[in-house]
């Protein structure tokens, strides 16, 4: 107890951590829900539907099959870094994800801002140190396992990744020249105001280049389709995790959704105004927004029980029913109302960023290899900096003229 | 005994663990796994003096950038165990010796300077606006901005030539 009075700050972040690394590890259980029912939706399919109504259970049995598949380690591998690889690549990327603020520094629980877990000055360039050490994640997998196809995978991986960041980093760097800081709150800060009175005033208008080149560069480098040719199955297997079974075939697929999460932050921190609304402050009505969104789909879902479901389905979406009926309603006391805001728009745009990344997986076919390295080098690379040179002259100009 | 005093004592001994390991280590890649060990604890020892800016450049550059190609390049040559030869003479006779010397002399210097307790005091740290990415930036680009532009340039020169000696012919 006195350890706890002495180090406020140590307890209440460790709580933080918990409770976001709940959070988080869910979302990525349900990641992969999403990600199947909607690439099913565009090729005419139903993805995953009998473990639990529409499947929404199909992420825990595939965690305990995970679980309690045989945890197999090739005899001739190097057992140290083929052990290490899967837990530095979750761990990073985990600890990634508590750069994010999810909402206002200001909504204070006993004093502690409950939705930053850590508000550092270097915000970005933090989040950029780490997501750069990932790159050991799936380069030492690829050579532990000592096997011609996870070590092919692993050195395109890392040359991918290596290649790709450059664009990543560079594009970003636009942003940061208007905003003048490197402090994820005052990113979000600087965007607060409106074009003409609604169009709001965020970064990626002055910044359309630079955000083109960024999701660019972040779906290459969370090596997701088009550009997953670290792992293309037709020509690797598996690619780098190849020789990986069970629980440390898990925690790569894990550390894969978790950096999809990462970059769609990223991506509403820098280019969509992080938590903030996209509507003016005097359109009152938006504060029922969370609310009455839960509640709509409470009646979609009580609809689709009465309608379509039978048995044990019926019970299961009944429970879903309820819970989006209640947190819909809690999201409607005048109380919580102004609170919930923030981590309402942060996860709505998030959510859009990650449909899109499965939109894309649902469409674009896989680059050849040495397309994926000329398209980096020879195409983004220079766009990205392109994007930098004329920002850095725009934002120059008005010293220029007036002395 | 503070927070800051003991992680800065467990990084201390990380990061000579890890350039001992770097020496030890036979295969190539746990040489460079640890040479990064030793890149990140350096890191939290200038996020401890609050540096903060210094740290992450130092994970992003040293081990996020320059320590991913060495064990790009070695995972390409597919490098195998190292060989060992017997100790050089020199250093036996030489080496051995000076390094305890040189070992001593730095403890007696440390021994007869204040700057542990000053450190420990937290008077030692550079106050947060002296190392703030702006300060930084503000010297480097105005201060100091021929030093600067003189080593782009030396890197530069570095990089054509890495170009025409592994051009093919």
């Amino acid at each position: 107890m006195e350890f706890v009075t002495q180090h406020p700050v140590l307890v209440v972040s460790l709580i933080k951590i918990a409770v976001l690394l709940f959070i988080v590890m869910t979302a990525l259980a349900y990641l992969t829900w999403f990600e199947r029912k909607v690439v099913a939706r565009i090729q005419s399919r139903w993805g995953p539907y009998y473990v639990g109504a529409h499947g929404l259970l199909q992420p825990l049995a595939d965690g305990v099959k995970f679980l309690f598949k045989e945890d197999y380690t090739p005899p001739e591998s190097d057992k140290f870094a083929y052990v290490l690889a899967p837990f530095l690549a979750l761990s990073l990327a985990l600890t990634a994800i508590a750069l994010i603020p999810f909402g206002p520094p200001n909504v204070r629980l006993l004093g502690q801002s409950i939705f930053i877990v850590s508000n550092l000055d270097i915000g970005l360039l933090f989040l950029f140190a780490i997501t750069s050490i990932g790159v050991y994640g799936v380069a030492l997998a690829g050579w532990s396992s000592n096997s011609k196809y996870p070590l092919m995978g692993g050195i395109r991986s890392s040359a991918q990744m290596i290649s790709y960041e450059v664009s990543l980093t560079i594009s970003v760097v636009g942003v940061l020249l208007i905003a003048g800081t490197l402090n994820f709150n005052e990113l979000i800060e600087g965007q607060r105001g409106y074009y003409l009175h609604f169009i709001p005033r965020w970064h990626v208008i002055p910044q359309i280049v630079g955000f083109l080149c960024y999701i660019t560069a972040a779906i290459a480098e969370t090596n997701r389709i088009p550009f997953d040719l670290p792992e293309a199955e037709t020509e690797l297997v598996a690619g780098f995790h190849t020789e990986y079974s069970s629980f440390k075939f898990a925690m790569f697929f894990m550390a894969e959704y978790a950096n999809m999460i990462t970059v769609s932050c990223l991506a509403t921190i820098l280019f969509f105004g992080g938590w903030l609304s996209p509507f003016p402050d005097s359109w009152t009505w938006q504060l029922y927004l969370p609310g009455a969104g839960l509640v709509l789909l409470s009646v979609y879902t009580a609809y689709d029980t009465v309608a379509n479901l039978r048995g044990i389905a019926r019970i299961q979406f009944a429970v879903v029913t309820l819970l989006a009926l209640g947190i819909g309603v809690l999201c409607l006391i005048p109380a919580v109302m102004p609170v919930i805001q923030g981590p309402f728009w942060f996860t709505t745009k998030i959510i859009l960023f990650l449909f899109f990344y499965v939109w894309t997986r649902g469409t674009l076919p896989r680059f050849r290899y040495d397309q994926l390295m000329s398209f980096g080098w020879k195409f983004l690379l220079p766009l990205s900096i392109a994007n930098l040179v004329v920002t850095s002259f725009v934002l120059i100009l008005p010293l220029l003229r007036h002395g | 005994m503070s927070i800051p005093f003991l992680l800065f004592f467990a990084c201390a001994f990380i990061s000579v663990l890890g350039a001992v390991l770097l020496i030890f280590a036979r295969e190539p890649i746990h040489s460079a796994l640890s040479l990064v060990l030793v890149m990140m604890s350096l890191a939290v020892l200038y996020l401890l003096l609050g540096a903060e800016f210094i740290a992450a450049v130092q994970i992003i550059v040293y081990a996020g950038a320059i320590m991913v190609l060495f064990v790009f390049v070695i995972m390409l040559l597919n490098a195998g165990f190292e060989e060992r030869t017997d100790w050089s003479k020199i250093a036996k006779v030489v080496g051995l010796p000076f390094s305890f010397f040189l070992l001593l002399a730095i403890a007696h210097m440390l021994s007869r300077s204040d700057i542990g307790t000053v450190v420990a005091n937290g008077a030692g740290a550079p106050s947060n606006d002296a190392v703030s990415t702006r300060a930084l930036s503000a010297a480097l680009f105005q201060q100091y901005l021929f030093p600067f532009e003189a080593t782009s340039i030396l890197i530069l020169i570095a990089i054509l030539g890495a170009w025409i000696l592994g051009r093919k012919e």
